[in-house]
């Protein structure tokens, strides 16, 4: 009898909470999918503006023309490509080796207080403004070399790519189930060839995602380079040189009287953003796994 | 002592030949082992030795040392982060005294849950062990692989399909393969963590029959939940306890005439 008594209570009280529960998780998941509309909306916005004021000026010329004097029409920005290339190589060849280096020594021998030091200080320095890495750089390399230099703007760009390899690197090596180094060790291989031929290629994916995201990011970066690098109107690949970059070509243009140059911004602008696009494809389809379908 | 009277027949000896014969010749050792997790002290005093080509089960609740003692016996407990005191002799040498990779080498190991390598083939998975220990040439390799996998009795089901990846398998497919792995590098001791405690009956029966294979040529020691497996597949049985060892004898005696309560119980059912 009291068992009865009991169940009925809980059947009256089912269709409350059915139906409530069914609109909690309606709403939701509308709101869920209103933010993925949002994020991806942003993007497009930006993509499909770029595009529409920038593609007109594109031409075969702007990418093999050097800019034209004030006042001349058109012309190209073959050099600030060429710069802006071998800035990201300079960052890259300096702060991934580095960040990859320091998120494996963390994920894996990070259980002491250097470690902790460690953590705390990259993620003291992934907080950094990109402007103060520049002032860095402007300290540490323009002022002992006396000049500006594409080596100085890839040593800020370094800067700024250290922190994000670091931490996303240590978080994929986590990830790697300790089994893995396990096995590899009872087989008797050596701990250093199971990190590197077992958990590195395990997290490989994962750590290549990270690297994109940081040299996407420095690619476009503008403020560290105006006083490093500080750009340049003519051709020039040498290191200690003044190098000419996109992001500061655009800065220079978009801010300038002359429509012209207001126009090859946009068009500088869209080329940044197609060429970090090329890049991720390309490494993503380079360093694809055979046997994962992500 | 003993493979050193059988390689010198000369040599006068105290022992009969006969008794030679029926002692078994003693592969591992373990004496006075001590092992700790920081400041808990896992297991006590345990001393037992492993004779070769024979199995040995060790049984026992939860928690109660078995895994930490296989561990022992192949150096990985120390990668896990804890320490032991104690001889643990592989042929009369103490294996604390030597390099720990090298040790590794001679006694493979096999886990609980399956763990193939994720970004390799299946044939990889095998040749992991040999190219990365610079064993292996090009011609031999691939000979190793087939071996190994028949010796797992895996080739029949994956000749066809080595280079798919090693996790596309079921799951006792895959412990077989990490089975062929360790036999690829030619140890002499196997350990098996509950190798068949993750696998259906059918994949458990596989395995259990591939233990009795591979007893004639590998030395065994094998950690078991299942009373019945450690019944149907081991020589010998060590009933260990709150990380002691309780009791060890041949399983015959240990399942049938146990001279220990503790082991009985435990045996009928009455606890753990």
């Amino acid at each position: 009898m009291e068992r009865n008594k009991e169940m009925s209570i809980v059947n009256e009280n089912i269709p409350y909470h059915f139906f409530r529960r069914k609109a909690i998780n309606g709403a939701m998941l509308a709101l869920c999918a209103v933010s993925a509309l949002i994020a991806i909306g942003i993007l497009s916005l930006i993509f499909f503006y770029t595009i529409n004021r920038g593609a007109s000026y594109l031409s075969l010329d702007f990418f093999l023309q050097m800019p034209k004097p004030v006042g001349e029409t058109g012309g190209g920005m073959a050099n600030a490509i060429v710069g802006t290339v071998i800035l990201i190589g300079i960052g890259s060849a300096i702060g991934l080796p580095i960040g990859v280096m320091a998120g494996i020594y963390l994920a894996e021998h990070g259980n002491n207080k250097f470690a902790v030091l460690v953590r705390f200080m990259t993620d003291v320095l992934s907080g950094v403004p990109s402007i103060v890495a520049g002032v860095v750089a402007y300290s540490l390399v323009v002022i002992p070399t006396k000049h500006f230099s594409a080596f100085a703007g890839g040593v800020a760009l370094a800067i700024l790519m250290i922190p994000t390899v670091t931490r996303t690197t240590e978080e994929m090596v986590r990830l790697v189930p300790q089994s893995y180094r396990e096995a590899g060790l009872a087989l008797g291989i050596p701990q250093w060839k199971t990190t590197v031929q077992i958990v590195l290629r395990t997290a490989f994916r994962g750590i290549v995602t990270g690297i994109l995201l940081a040299v996407a990011r420095v690619a476009g970066e503008t403020a560290p380079l105006l006083f490093t690098a500080l750009g340049n109107r003519f051709w020039s690949t040498s290191l200690d040189q003044p190098i000419a970059s996109l992001s500061v070509f655009v800065y220079d243009y978009a801010k300038s009287p002359f429509e012209d140059w207001n126009n090859q911004a946009w068009a500088a602008a869209l080329v940044l953003i197609i060429l970090i696009s090329l890049l991720s494809l390309s490494v993503r389809i380079v360093t694809r796994n055979r046997f994962s379908s992500r | 002592m003993q493979t050193e009277l059988l390689e010198q027949p000369n040599t006068p000896t105290i022992l009969p030949i006969e008794t030679l014969q029926v002692m078994p010749m003693i592969k591992m050792s373990a004496r006075n082992v001590d092992a700790f997790f920081g400041k808990a002290q896992v297991l006590h005093n345990i001393s037992l030795d492993v004779p070769a080509n024979k199995v040995l089960a060790i049984i026992g609740p939860s928690g109660c040392g078995k895994s930490t003692l296989v561990r022992c016996l192949n150096r990985m407990h120390e990668v896990a982060g804890g320490t032991m005191a104690g001889l643990v002799l592989l042929d009369d040498r103490d294996i604390y005294k030597e390099d720990a990779v090298r040790i590794r080498k001679r006694i493979g190991m096999v886990f609980q849950k399956p763990n193939p390598f994720p970004t390799m083939s299946i044939f990889d998975n095998v040749a992991v062990g040999l190219k990365l220990n610079g064993l292996a040439t090009r011609r031999n390799i691939g000979e190793v692989v087939e071996r190994s996998l028949k010796q797992a009795a895996l080739w029949d089901e994956v000749k066809d399909a080595l280079n798919k990846s090693g996790v596309s398998l079921s799951g006792g497919q895959q412990q077989r393969l990490c089975i062929a792995r360790t036999l690829a590098v030619s140890p002499e001791v196997i350990l098996m963590d509950e190798p068949a405690s993750a696998l259906d009956p059918i994949a458990t029966a596989k395995i259990e029959e591939l233990i009795h294979d591979l007893k004639k040529k590998y030395t065994i020691v094998i950690v078991t939940h299942n009373m019945q497996q450690a019944a149907r597949v081991s020589d010998l049985t060590a009933f260990l306890y709150m990380g002691k060892l309780i009791e060890y004898d041949e399983t015959k005696k240990i399942f049938t005439n146990p001279s220990i309560k503790q082991t009985e119980d435990y045996i009928t059912g009455r606890f753990g």
